[in-house]
């Protein structure tokens, strides 16, 4: 255990936790975009950025990747902070004015409206999609693809990919739902913000309900070592 | 080629018996022709001179008299392509295909091409030497000096010359904290943009904990008009090489990286062709010298992206991945290449080492400014006379670097500004002129040293302008990860082009100060956290361009096109038709004898070609 101080009050955490982690745990906040506790910290919305004290030396970190360390003195809101994240936000909304989620998270920061020109985004390009992909469903079937300001998240080549198995972990995690699922009849569709898939559903041999994209059913049962008929009924209707 | 010897060496004192036989083995007052091989040459036609001096000495059979050398780059790329006739150093600047037969008649008969040699500009007169040439005669080339001693193919060139004897004082006089003590007291600074003290790094990563350490040789160099590092490693891989495994025994590294811009072919390949030869002489590779110690090197070629110059992104894309940066509150000196300690320096860095090493750090220390210690290599380019590549001791003032070696701003115009650091680098102003240049002095400025490079802007260049151009080429280079830089640097540039194009606003120039400061401190790497300063720094010394732009719609320099009109001043217009054949777009007609000719707006490009040839000050920009 590190002995630090947040904003003045005196924390104790584990070693190798983050700053971020260390503030949740005692109730502080600090505004998160790309952060999910289930994917490696990524660093990429800076709206995490506090202020640390080391050795005398004062700089922002990013603490969603600054771990704690002892005697570490952390400000998480001071004007420079606030300053930054509001220009942050100005730039955020400029790409996804009309995101209700980014409208939200601005109006909590204190910005309603923002000095640059309009674009019309929904992604933010945090990438927890991409992350969630790789490293929880481990498939990494969509990846972030071009440079800089033409950055995009899609699918290899923008066309179908033979490697999605349809989960929808990509929309579920989007924390600005950028990504669309939707499931009509057989069929589930996902919507990146620049391709999309369509999935045929399996239906339940029980009750007749779709219920699941096959592709994902046989990839649980690849992976896990299941039996071949483990997913003939869903959920509800299994043993 | 070099012919290769089988037998590795087993011992310093082989190195120095070997050393002997080559020195021997040769005839110092043999005329030798040494004709640039660097890619500027090559670009201006190089290649032919070279063919034709092969042919014209294979069929004069004149192989014994005349040797001939085909080496790096020496530097003077503004009169190329370079050959010098040795030992006497006889300089022959634009040389072409067919001046080459009279080259070697003469040469053979002990005679000079008058017509080659070049004419000092200031006083008229022909230089016969090349060290005579005011180019040269002011700059101190310790790094640069070899190039055209070297054929970067042949070791034995470099081992003609001393090299790797500093490997053999390392291996077997001292030990690898003493390697690093010297270096530290030599005061080296990083040549790739930081200035961070080499010793220092070094230090962490020798006690910094891992399963092994790696040592990257960074030649990614990205930055636009920069080829330092390219022409070190294409003219003399050999001393970054001799460098990297004296830092690899200082470090306790036994796997070495050169990562190499793909785009520059030709460093690829003697880097190579270098490794190899070293490999064969048991100078890389197991047990060098007999000491025990092994070490490797592989090439790396880049990925193609500025962004890969940072040393995280390198490390990401040697190790197969995208070549993004990653946060580096844990240094790569102690979690780099694949989690593992690792140490990166530049060519640049890297060729100093073995300086040091052979000479001491007192000797080292004497040379340069009190806190920048050394000499440091910046390519000139722009509007400048002389361009190419120089070597001067830290802390020369910039209007040394201008005048005294780059020969001024061409066509009589006046000197505006300096761009020094790259992209990410500012712009210094005429005022600035006397500042030494080092490290600290740069920054002070609100610039920065950079890997070298060095922009000259004359009085017909627009600071706005320019400011956007960099920002540009910045947004176009920003990998994308991180909000701050890639969402930043596309409003700076919005912001920038609306400026320049008449759309300027009150409050721009605050926003773009507001940015900045945000670009500066929220970035996750250096790319966006020092690309403000081509803003700020214009925004410093050439505030009052903006303003023109902004609220008079004005271009003081008359580059920017939307905020530029021509017309004709008619009384002072003898309507001599001149501008009416330079003009590309035919806006100009002749209105008969004596009568001034009429500008059509309509047709006008606002290219300024009727402007520069006007001498009688009867076209009116405004």
């Amino acid at each position: 255990m590190v002995k630090l101080t947040i904003n003045g009050q005196k924390v104790q955490a584990e070693e190798g936790i983050t700053i971020l982690e260390a503030a949740q745990d005692n109730n502080i906040y600090i505004p998160t975009l790309c952060h999910h506790e289930e994917v490696t910290s990524y660093g990429a919305c800076r709206l995490c950025l506090v202020e640390v004290t080391k050795n005398g030396r004062e700089r922002l970190v990013a603490s969603c990747l600054y771990e704690v360390a002892e005697g570490l003195k952390v400000t998480t809101d001071s004007e420079r902070i606030a300053t930054n994240r509001k220009m942050l936000m100005e730039l955020l909304l400029a790409r996804c004015p009309n995101n209700k989620a980014v409208q939200d998270l601005a109006h909590k920061l204190g910005v309603e409206k923002t000095s640059f020109k309009l674009d019309d985004n929904d992604c933010m390009l945090c990438a927890l999609c991409v992350r969630v992909c790789q490293e929880v469903v481990g498939v990494s079937a969509i990846s972030l693809v071009n440079r800089g300001v033409d950055r995009a998240i899609a699918t290899p080549y923008f066309e179908a990919s033979n490697v999605c198995i349809g989960c929808g972990s990509c929309a579920y995690v989007c924390p600005v739902d950028a990504i669309k699922f939707e499931e009509v009849g057989d069929t589930r569709h996902i919507y990146w913000p620049n391709n999309d898939m369509e999935f045929k559903l399996k239906k339940c041999q029980k009750c007749g309900r779709y219920f699941a994209p096959q592709v994902q059913l046989d990839y649980i049962i690849k992976k896990a070592g299941l039996a071949p008929d483990a997913f003939d009924n869903c959920l509800d209707c299994r043993d | 080629m070099a012919k290769q010897s089988n037998n590795r060496l087993s011992s310093p004192q082989e190195l120095e018996a070997l050393r002997e036989s080559i020195i021997k083995s040769r005839d110092p007052s043999q005329t030798c022709i040494v004709i640039c091989g660097g890619t500027g040459c090559l670009a201006l036609g190089a290649q032919e001179v070279i063919t034709n001096f092969q042919r014209e000495i294979e069929k004069g059979g004149l192989e014994k008299k005349l040797a001939l050398r085909i080496t790096g780059c020496p530097g003077f790329c503004e009169r190329g392509p370079l050959v010098v006739i040795k030992p006497e150093n006889i300089l022959y600047q634009q040389v072409k295909g067919e001046d080459v037969v009279e080259i070697v008649s003469e040469t053979v008969k002990g005679k000079i091409v008058d017509r080659l040699l070049y004419i000092d500009p200031d006083t008229g007169r022909k230089i016969t030497y090349e060290h005579e040439v005011p180019f040269y005669k002011k700059q101190k080339r310790l790094l640069l000096g070899d190039n055209s001693n070297i054929d970067p193919t042949d070791i034995r060139d470099y081992l003609a010359l001393g090299g790797y004897a500093a490997l053999g004082k390392a291996l077997s006089n001292m030990s690898p904290e003493g390697i690093i003590a010297e270096v530290k007291k030599a005061g080296l600074r990083g040549r790739g943009g930081g200035g961070f003290p080499t010793a220092t790094k070094w230090e962490t990563c020798r006690n910094a904990e891992g399963d092994t350490r790696y040592i990257i040789c960074n030649c990614d160099e990205g930055d636009p008009g920069a080829f330092m590092d390219r022409s070190l490693m294409e003219g003399n891989p050999h001393s970054a090489l001799e460098g990297m495994v004296i830092g690899a025994y200082a470090i306790g590294g036994h796997q070495g990286y050169i990562y190499v811009r793909n785009e520059y072919p030709l460093a690829v390949k003697n880097a190579q062709i270098a490794i190899e030869q070293a490999e064969k002489l048991g100078l890389l590779g197991k047990n060098i010298l007999g000491s025990r110690f092994d070490f490797n090197v592989k090439i790396s070629r880049g990925g193609g992206a500025f962004v890969c110059g940072e040393s995280t992104a390198l490390m990401a894309s040697l190790e197969g991945k995208v070549g993004e940066p990653r946060a580096k509150y844990v240094h790569t000196s102690e979690k780099g290449l694949w989690e593992q300690p690792t140490n990166l320096n530049n060519v640049e860095t890297w060729a100093n080492v073995p300086l040091i090493i052979k000479n001491g750090a007192d000797w080292y220390g004497k040379i340069g400014s009190q806190g920048s210690k050394g000499t440091k290599i910046f390519s000139l380019v722009g509007k400048i006379n002389n361009t190419g590549l120089i070597e001067v001791p830290m802390g020369v003032a910039l209007k040394d670097i201008i005048y005294g070696i780059g020969g001024g701003i061409p066509d009589g115009k006046k000197f505006k500004a300096v761009q020094t650091g790259g992209p990410s680098g500012g712009c210094i102003p005429e005022n600035l002129l006397n500042l030494p240049v080092d490290f600290d002095e740069l920054d002070k400025a609100g610039s920065m040293m950079g890997s070298g490079g060095m922009i000259i802007m004359d009085e017909n260049t627009c600071m706005v302008d320019i400011a956007k151009y960099f920002v540009n080429f910045l947004e176009g280079e920003s990998c994308g990860k991180c909000l701050p830089c890639r969402e930043g640097l596309k409003r700076m540039s919005q912001i920038l082009t609306d400026i320049t194009e008449g759309r300027g606003k009150e409050g721009d120039i605050e926003l773009l100060e507001r940015l900045s400061a945000t670009l500066i401190d929220t970035s996750l790497c250096a790319l966006g956290s020092t690309a403000p300063n081509p803003v700020l720094t214009t925004l410093r010394y050439f505030r009052d361009e903006y303003e023109a732009h902004i609220k008079d719609r004005r271009c003081p320099a008359g580059v920017c096109k939307e905020l530029v009109t021509y017309s004709i001043d008619k009384e002072k217009c003898p309507g001599c038709g001149l501008c009416v054949k330079a003009c590309p777009s035919e806006a100009i007609t002749d209105m008969g004898k004596k009568k001034p000719v009429a500008l059509d707006q309509e047709k006008c490009i606002k290219c300024g070609a009727c402007y520069d040839v006007c001498k009688l000050g009867a076209v009116i920009r405004k």
